[in-house]
């Protein structure tokens, strides 16, 4: 990817809290106008990496480019172009929610009032009631507002729908996806892969302060294994010697197993010899890509089972 | 963290605190959770107002070994002034021994010290907890109603009642002339009578408000309000003092006539204002105030988005609290500046000491109260860019910090507000001095000199305030330590009555190069030099803020 057209470049960033080395060499890139996925479980360091971009955290080692900018030393200009909403959104007790939105938005150089009103209105908000008495997903919608009604071109959302319930996550990927078609950038960090799948044009995924893997879900599907089921008129034979072929279990007529996404093409072509009368193709979830990272964590947490048949399980 | 450890076994415990249904129910168990909790903070608190007292009393001897010296003091705590920093002069009418210094002049000291340590353990174990959400985590357990209350009354009194068994203790084996056995467990109990007071008004002002914050400094300013009657009531009006809890306290005149009774007034105040926090308790919800909180606007006004603007929106209720507070207590010491006089006219030999130092009476009273008048704007200076750092650890300097917002005009806005609002309390406070002195002093130019005076304080606060953001800048986990310096200078303005206090101890203090205006020529150049100072420690402060990481939450 040219560097030039990058929001975000970051190599080799090492941040350090004492003795935990919350980032080890983190590479990230993320292109003018995609919406990029930045997936990791709790501690991976996508806070630390995402307030290290905005030079609220100094970095120990690497290099960081934000919008062509130095986060820490041009941490104020680069603000004015972009809007941050926290993970853990904490609001002032005696002012309102909207004075927080104003607030937040003027300081980053001006708000669109109609944009805003349509977000109040959207997001369902009420904007009268006080900091302290708003819910953990409505002090989040306020964050939200402030960011979507200004019009910065980078928007970087640390779990930003963490609270919200299924009907304001639904909003909140329509006006992301808006977002997206007015040329902004986001970097959005979530938990939640439906939301990620539906919304990222690439993914990054974070472990241990590094990122694992990289690239668009398109290219992370082919790296990864397809699972396949058939049914054929004769017993599949021969199929364990083929390259890329993995975990093949065959019952009554039925034959399941894993392909490398490399191997497809070839493994098709040996199962059309044996008659298919019925096939069906998951292509690795978002779900299972994370897992097949973090697979020997979920072992070592207790659970049973290899990744092949969580990933069966997990297909729908 | 540790409260989730502790829960699974308030069920078990229940039981022994009056069954589950009790509104009592795990009393027990919190109350051994909040000790666990304040196992090295209550030992600190105790073990420093122990030392202090018995330090300070051990050490008349060596600073009035001669009958001269015990003279000389007695002439000093007998003027206005003295008065106004001690307590009542009935202790002065007999033999002026140790004991009776004792009982005089540490008194209304260990009244501050004991009052906030009070006033934090129970706001700590109540009404804290409410607001960052861990008393609900506590409370859906088997936990009663009235038990986190209980339990935190209960520690803060325990935690009095050992730091006056030790004062007894400890001041009854000193063996110093005059401090009696008998007087000392008198001591004792007037701590603990001073203790259970502010520990009560606590546990009323966390029911009012919802934030820790505001509870705290209803309280400290109760206990302020009592200081201040009991100082007017000691120069002046007696009928003051007798409206003080710390008055009260002072007048068992332990040592000297050693009267238990006053005590009773304590512990039937305490047991009223319990009673009362109870009652206000069962009217509100968890986490919720005295009243509903109301509904703002919906959308910001241009100024807002001005830092210091919206800086001052965060500071004002206690700004004005602040002020109105500097400004009543100036007036109550002024309406004594007529009195002044009258002591004055009353004793020729008196006279003499004072005007051997150098001024009159009136104004080494005005030059005391004028300096208690101003740390009132220095606490309000410390307090107040102290706010600063807990908006960065409480998050929400985060979401500020990552707009246009630089580093500097943010924790700048808290500062001009700081210092600004620093000096107006100041001024305040010498203007109310001025207005009720100008009356029975008879001198309506007091008016202009008195706040004239109070203005020139305000190099001192900005220093304070620059010392407390040269804290919050390169160490902002010690920036509490801000704290030390009001109470090194109001220790200073104590000593400065004393005859022999070295000067290095006095000099440490920025109030003592601040000309005594109107007892002195205004100068400038001590003026000049602590806002340079000043000037210097705030860019320090600013230039380490920018360049370490935010605490986050």
């Amino acid at each position: 990817m040219n560097t030039a057209s990058n929001a975000i470049t970051v190599s080799g960033l090492v941040k350090t809290f004492g003795r935990t080395r919350a980032l080890d060499g983190l590479d990230l890139e993320v292109g003018t106008g995609e919406v990029h996925g930045f997936l990791g479980p709790n501690g991976a360091g996508k806070s630390t990496t995402i307030r290290v971009l905005l030079g609220l955290l100094r970095a120990d080692a690497g290099t960081v480019s934000l919008l062509g900018g130095d986060p820490w030393n041009d941490a104020v200009e680069l603000h004015r172009r972009l809007a941050y909403v926290p993970g853990d959104v904490e609001l002032w007790p005696n002012l309102s929610g909207g004075e927080a939105i104003d607030l937040l938005a003027r300081l980053r150089g001006g708000l669109d009032a109609e944009r805003r009103a349509e977000l109040v209105d959207r997001f369902d908000l009420d904007p009268t009631k006080k900091g302290r008495t708003y819910s953990k997903g409505n002090r989040q919608k306020v964050a939200l507002i402030a960011a979507l009604a200004s019009n910065a071109e980078l928007l970087l959302l640390d779990e930003p729908t963490a609270g919200l319930d299924p009907l304001m996550e639904v909003v909140f990927q329509d006006v992301i996806a808006e977002a997206k078609d007015a040329g902004k950038t986001v970097l959005l960090s979530s938990h939640i892969l439906a939301q990620v799948e539906k919304l990222c044009d690439r993914v990054s995924i974070i472990r241990l302060g590094r990122i694992v893997q990289s690239g668009t879900l398109s290219e992370m599907r082919h790296l990864t294994r397809t699972s396949i089921e058939a049914e054929t008129s004769t017993p599949v034979t021969g199929l364990d010697e083929l390259p890329g072929v993995h975990d093949v279990r065959a019952e009554s007529g039925k034959i399941r197993f894993g392909v490398d996404g490399n191997h497809l093409d070839g493994v098709i072509r040996h199962l059309a010899g044996f008659g298919v009368h019925s096939l069906v193709s998951h292509p690795p979830t978002l779900e299972e890509l994370m897992l097949r990272h973090y697979g020997d964590e979920l072992e070592h947490n207790g659970h049973n089972g290899h990744n092949g048949q969580h990933a069966a399980g997990a297909s729908r | 963290m540790t409260a989730t450890a502790t829960a699974p076994t308030t069920g078990e415990r229940a039981d022994r605190t009056g069954g589950p249904r009790s509104p009592l129910a795990g009393t027990g168990t919190l109350i051994r959770f909040n000790l666990r909790r304040d196992r090295v903070r209550l030992p600190v608190w105790i073990g420093a107002s122990l030392l202090a007292t018995v330090g300070s009393v051990s050490s008349f001897k060596a600073t009035y070994p001669e009958p001269e010296d015990i003279e000389s003091a007695k002439a000093t705590f007998e003027a206005p002034a003295g008065l106004a920093m001690s307590g009542p002069d009935h202790y002065l009418s007999g033999e002026y021994h140790y004991g009776a210094m004792t009982g005089h002049q540490m008194i209304s000291y260990m009244a501050l010290v004991i009052g906030i340590m009070s006033i934090l353990t129970v706001v700590r174990h109540t009404r804290t907890e409410e607001e960052t959400g861990r008393a609900e985590l506590l409370r859906s357990n088997v936990i009663g109603r009235h038990a986190h209350l209980a339990a935190a009354l209960v520690v803060a009194v325990a935690a009095n009642v050992l730091l006056g068994v030790l004062l007894a203790a400890g001041l009854g084996s000193l063996g110093v002339d005059g401090v009696t056995a008998s007087g000392s467990l008198l001591y004792g109990a007037t701590s603990v009578g001073i203790g259970v007071v502010f520990t009560a008004i606590a546990a009323i002002t966390v029911q009012i408000t919802p934030f820790a914050r505001g509870s705290s400094g209803m309280a400290i300013a109760a206990l302020g309000v009592a200081y201040a009657l009991r100082a007017v009531g000691d120069v002046g009006a007696d009928t003051f003092s007798w409206l003080s809890p710390i008055g009260w306290a002072q007048r068992t005149y332990v040592y000297v006539d050693n009267r238990w009774w006053p005590l009773l007034l304590n512990v039937a105040l305490a047991a009223v204002c319990v009673a009362l926090a109870v009652f206000l308790s069962t009217r509100r919800d968890v986490g919720a105030g005295l009243r509903p909180p109301r509904p703002g606007r919906p959308s910001a006004t241009d100024r807002l988005a001005h830092p210091v603007a919206f800086a001052l929106r965060l500071h004002r209720g206690v700004l004005i609290a602040f002020g109105f507070g500097a400004l009543l207590m100036g007036v109550a010491f002024g309406s004594l500046l007529g009195e002044t006089d009258d002591v004055l006219d009353s004793s020729d030999e008196f006279r003499e000491t004072v005007e051997e130092l150098g001024g009159s009476l009136e104004e080494a009273f005005a030059s005391v109260v004028l300096a208690i008048l101003v740390l009132i704007a220095i606490c309000y200076a410390v307090m107040t860019v102290l706010r600063a750092r807990a908006e960065e650890t409480g998050g929400r300097a985060e979401p500020l910090l990552s707009t246009g917002l630089s580093r500097t005009r943010w924790l700048g806005s808290h500062l001009v507000v700081a210092l600004a609002g620093g000096s107006l309390i100041s001024v305040l406070g010498g203007l109310g001095f001025g207005l009720a002195g100008a009356g029975p002093a008879d001198d309506s130019g007091l008016i202009w000199s008195l706040t004239w005076a109070a203005a020139a304080y305000a190099p001192a606060v900005w220093v304070t305030a620059g010392i407390a953001l040269v804290l919050v800048g390169w160490f902002p986990g010690a920036s509490a330590a801000a704290w030390a310096a009001p109470a090194y200078m109001f220790f200073t303005v104590y000593l400065g009555q004393l005859m022999d206090t070295p000067d290095f101890l006095l000099n440490l203090s920025p109030l003592s190069h601040v000309p005594q205006v109107p007892a002195e020529d205004l100068e400038w150049t001590p003026l000049l030099i602590l806002t340079a100072l000043a000037a210097g420690l705030i860019a320090l402060g600013l230039a380490g803020f920018r360049r370490r990481d935010l605490d986050l939450k």
